[in-house]
């Protein structure tokens, strides 16, 4: 029987010929991630365990993210125990602030996880690397450490499900809007342990940020991973920037799949997760009777160059509505910095929007944008759960950033016009 | 090894963010986070659980975040064990990579009620309730990580063998 993308990577860096769905196997890893939350469970497990050095000193990276600029006391010793641990073992992909960004739109830039990779990351998005063709699950702190120490984890091979994708999206809509669509048609275990792979005509037309946001919140249908094949616009994304060379993985035609999901990209149209699971979604234009208090624009999800874009075209010129904070966060210092030389921020600033240095902050009520009792958020994160953004009677809605910075505009969820 | 108790019921999603908010996550204390167990969805969990009290919940327990501060929380509160019809993913690697006794057992977890007394017998997987008298039998782990659990936890397991 022949073997998904995502097995064919898992055999090969198991060693092996063939493995199929529910086998337990040893995988050797090519990247350790690791953040400023999960890091510091992960060393002191790491030290309490006794082990002294790290597997590759080139394949673990740690990324301040979460609480940085330091949020407060505690935050600045957690930066502080990662810092020192990276410096000890001599981490190359150590990333403090100046050089950091949202983890998840930060590796993928930097061309530190490319396409054939098997990658763990502490942290749940650590999936969003399936868009370069790579398998990457998130993991806690304890399989970051036991990967540092032997540079493999244990994995039971995933069943699959098939996405099959034809047609173009509408100028309206992102990869936001396909995988909101997609969590909202099989529930948020509709994935459980399994691969979610999208193939067809239709994903060749969608962008690499699009393809990022897409395996990013698989996870948010409870998914192992999910995984692109690797084509043209992964082959030029990773052109000049990946640091290893890619290695490119295909399906077996007679590979098994527990279900083919059909998606037309045409269908799709400006969708939003209601509290409080992301399963929840509503087509947004049904919802323009939900008034809101706060926008934020950025995560790990669309804090990428082309959300920044998107927020640029809706919100250039125009005002932010009386009574709404609008949080824009470009993920990574090279977008941020993009952002300032392309005039965005300058046109977020001039109307009425803040714009802050990368941060997942606000996501997942970390800071910089904590909601009060009764408040409600519009973000285009990816998580809607109960006190997710602060107060427990608060309420996030998911969605793309066209659809947030429209509603940033009149204050209400408002389904975006064209604004490619 | 076995665990007895009363229950906590829970419904289906109960999410890594309800078990241990993010707001709480500047520090990797285990006693100081677990102060705040459950806090966003039982605000007395903490006052109320004892040694060896058992979590009953739905489908998909431990949802959404990677932080394994959540089993974390819910062992160092001395929760004897966690059954649930199903749990999400990381959150079942982590239980077993720090040593949270977990079990999948779908009748058992719609049928027991909360403020139940319950025991659990991890070698046979025996769920016996002993409010009603009624018994289930969870599925066992396979022996590889019956192997992990046996040992510790992944890290002693993967030192021992080094």
């Amino acid at each position: 029987m022949g073997m998904t993308l995502t097995q064919k990577i898992l055999a090969n860096h198991a060693g092996l010929e063939n493995v199929t769905a529910g086998q337990l196997i040893s995988a050797k890893l090519d990247i350790v991630l690791g953040n400023d939350i999960t890091t510091p469970v992960a060393v002191n497990e790491f030290k309490k365990a006794g082990f002294d050095k790290v597997f590759d000193k080139d394949r673990i990276a740690i990324v301040l993210d979460h609480f940085v600029p330091n949020k407060d006391i505690k935050a600045a010793q957690q930066s502080k125990t990662c810092r020192e641990f990276a410096c000890g073992h001599c981490v190359s992909h150590f990333y403090d602030v100046g050089k950091m960004g949202i983890e998840h739109a930060l590796l993928p830039e930097q061309g530190v996880v490319t396409a054939g990779d098997c990658i763990i990351g502490a942290d749940s998005h650590t999936c969003t690397y399936g868009a370069l063709g790579a398998f990457s699950t998130g993991v806690g702190s304890t399989d970051m450490a036991a990967g540092m120490a032997t540079g493999k984890a244990w994995f039971k091979v995933p069943s699959a499900i098939k996405f099959n994708l034809t047609g173009r999206l509408p100028e309206n809509c992102s990869g936001k809007d396909v995988i909101l669509t997609i969590i909202g048609m099989i529930g948020v275990d509709g994935a459980l342990y399994k691969s979610m792979e999208f193939v067809g005509d239709g994903a060749h037309t969608l962008s690499m940020d699009d393809r990022l946001c897409i395996c990013n919140m698989a996870i948010e249908a409870g998914a192992k991973n999910g995984i692109f094949a690797v084509d043209d616009v992964t082959l030029n994304y990773l052109e000049g920037r990946s640091e290893r060379k890619p290695v490119i993985f295909e399906a077996d035609d007679d590979a098994e799949y527990e279900k083919v999901i059909d998606i037309d990209l045409s269908k799709i149209v400006p969708t939003v997760a209601c509290p409080h699971l992301p399963e929840n979604t509503k087509p947004a234009k049904e919802l323009s009777d939900i008034k809101i208090d706060q926008v934020v624009i950025g995560s790990c999800t669309n804090g990428r160059m082309e959300d920044m874009e998107t927020a640029f075209a809706v919100l250039n010129g125009n005002k932010v509505a009386e009574g709404v904070r609008c949080i824009i966060i470009p993920a990574t210092m090279q977008i941020y910095r993009e952002c300032i030389e392309r005039g965005y921020v300058t046109a977020f600033i001039d109307a009425g929007a803040v714009v802050s240095t990368p941060t997942c902050g606000p996501c997942l009520g970390g800071y910089m944008g904590i909601l009060a009792a009764g408040e409600r958020c519009i973000a285009t994160t990816n998580r809607n759960f109960v006190g997710r953004m602060g107060h427990v009677d608060s309420e996030v809605y998911l969605a793309s950033p066209a659809t947030a910075a429209a509603s940033a505009l009149t204050g209400f969820i408002t389904s975006p016009k064209e604004v490619k | 090894m076995n665990t007895q108790g009363k229950v906590f019921k829970y419904p289906d999603n109960v999410d890594t963010d309800v078990i241990i908010p993010a707001r709480y996550l500047n520090t990797p204390n285990a006693e100081e986070l677990a102060l705040h167990c459950m806090e966003d969805i039982d605000k007395d969990f903490v006052k109320k659980v004892s040694a060896g009290d058992v979590m009953v919940a739905g489908w998909n327990f431990g949802c959404g975040s990677s932080r394994e501060h959540a089993p974390l929380v819910i062992k160092t509160c001395k929760t004897g064990c966690v059954i649930a019809k199903s749990f999400a993913r990381i959150f079942y690697r982590n239980a077993i990579n720090i040593g949270l006794p977990i079990l999948e057992c779908e009748e058992a977890a719609e049928e027991i009620n909360a403020g139940d007394e319950v025991k659990v017998d991890f070698d046979t997987g025996v769920i016996t309730d002993i409010t009603t008298g009624k018994t289930y039998k969870a599925q066992p782990f396979p022996p590889f990580i019956q192997n992990i659990i046996k040992k510790g936890g992944l890290l002693k397991s993967l030192k021992e063998e080094a």
